[in-house]
């Protein structure tokens, strides 16, 4: 709340002008002046991101497609895990701004508990985007791939788990009649993009050769990203047996690379380049200012438990990294409508 | 150290039992409202297709909700509502007016370019 202009204070301590111009302490204002800054910052990156997204169109990602897990539960939520790591950002707020309501009524209790609740809230947010990021950098079973007339399509669908790999031609380490159990997925992805796999055998790392062993896939999808000569960006396959046949044409090619599996700062699977590299910059740029947020609100925790403001009379303090926090959730109300609504 | 912090205007923002009560139960309701607008959302951006042809008017409200989150983010949790209206401003004006300007200039520039590709090839 403003404080009363008219006020009047000893000169020297207003650099000789006797009311503050805008009633505010020092500290908040500065606070402010850093939060304009770094909202520049942010608004730059994310006009950025528009810049690149405008002219790229229909290779662009689009969120419900990209993000539609759910930790235990699989694929098929389209934009709940999101939403979850929102509502936890804005009810850390919201104990934010209790803890800050508490301190104003000298209510040291009130802003200890608050304050815990907020860094609790912080650290769940921190822990879903690593959780978040995993997911991206890992990808999806299907991954990306790229046909046989050059277009690129991301694949939805149900893969079949792969039960086995049973060894059908002896190797550096594995015999013939060998079954292998552990690792599967991995070494099916790796043979993939070496394109060391055929018709259903696979070229193990040590020069072995496998049958596999894998339940069918269901429901596949092809929508196509990048054009072809055949197909165009855009387009979509859904009908199951076609979608399937043009996906494991591709694979059982013998060329590599034909199938793009997670992201990295080079290539992923969900879109153009810029695309991964847009969601680590911000998405990471955000995350650091949470867990800088969280750090500096258990220091002022510390703070607060020790009774230093209380002596001091007021708890300014709580306000102003208060301030830095709803800032974090600010920025995060903009990046989940760009990133993944809009 | 003598702190040039000037602490009236830190006390200043003090208040009593009773106006806190008022104040959370503002609080509250703020929360229930930002909760209410992410579920809208969420529901629209998981069920209404971006091929569909409502989505120009769905896109629009997501930016409409997402500014309407922010105000209430900022007036409210920041209280910058209820600061002094010089320094409301001094904070608003500014940051508001580059950003229309980066926006626009950054959109027409993505156009040009669009269009550079469409036409001569990436």
């Amino acid at each position: 709340m403003a404080g009363d202009t008219s006020k009047q204070m000893d000169a020297s301590t207003l650099w000789g002008g006797k009311v503050s111009p805008f009633s505010t302490s020092y500290g908040k204002l500065m606070m402010w002046f850093f939060l304009v800054s770094d909202a520049l910052t942010f608004g730059g990156l994310l006009i950025a991101y528009g810049f690149t997204r405008h002219d790229a169109q229909d290779s662009w990602p689009i969120g419900e497609e990209t993000f539609n897990s759910m930790p235990f539960l699989g694929h098929g939520y389209p934009l709940l895990y999101v939403a979850l790591m929102t509502f936890i950002l804005i009810i850390s707020s919201v104990t934010m701004v209790l803890a800050v309501e508490a301190g104003h009524r000298m209510d040291k209790k009130g802003v200890v508990k608050w304050m815990i609740a907020t860094i609790i809230g912080g650290f769940f947010f921190v822990g879903s985007q690593a959780w978040e990021w995993s997911h991206f950098i890992h990808g999806s079973e299907f991954g990306k791939v790229e046909l046989a007339d050059g277009a690129q399509a991301i694949v939805k669908g149900h893969f079949g788990e792969i039960k086995n790999f049973t060894v059908t031609e002896a190797g550096f380490h594995h015999k013939k009649g060998d079954v292998i159990k552990d690792d599967l997925m991995h070494e099916f992805q790796h043979a993939v993009v070496a394109g060391k796999i055929y018709n259903g055998t696979i070229t193990l790392h040590d020069g072995s050769k496998a049958k596999i062993i894998k339940e069918a896939d269901e429901h596949m999808e092809l929508i196509v990203k990048k054009d072809g000569l055949k197909h165009k960006a855009g387009d979509k396959i859904t009908d199951h047996k076609l979608a399937r046949k043009l996906y494991y044409d591709a694979i059982y090619s013998g060329e590599a690379h034909t199938v793009i599996y997670g992201a990295n700062l080079e290539e992923n699977e969900y879109g153009p380049q810029q695309y991964g590299q847009f969601f680590f910059f911000i998405t990471g740029f955000h995350g650091f200012h949470v867990f800088s947020g969280v750090m500096i609100n258990i220091i002022i925790l510390l703070g607060a438990i020790s009774g230093k403001y209380h002596k001091r009379g007021h708890y300014e303090m709580v306000e102003k990294t208060g301030l830095y926090w709803h800032f974090v959730d600010l920025v995060w109300v903009f990046v989940f409508t760009f990133f993944y609504l809009v | 150290m003598e702190r040039d912090d000037v602490i009236e205007y830190s006390l200043d923002t003090h208040h009593s039992e009773e106006h806190g009560k008022l104040i959370r139960k503002k609080i509250w309701k703020v929360t229930a409202l930002l909760t209410v607008i992410t579920a809208i959302e969420v529901l629209l951006g998981a069920y209404i297709k971006q091929s569909s042809d409502i989505w120009q008017v769905v896109k629009w409200s997501f930016i409409a909700m997402t500014l309407l989150k922010a105000g209430y983010i900022v007036l409210v949790f920041m209280h910058l509502g209820e600061e002094k209206k010089t320094l409301r401003y001094i904070i608003l004006v500014p940051y508001f007016l580059f950003m229309l300007y980066l926006i626009f200039i950054a959109l027409t520039e993505a156009l040009a370019v669009g269009n550079a590709l469409e036409t001569y090839g990436v």
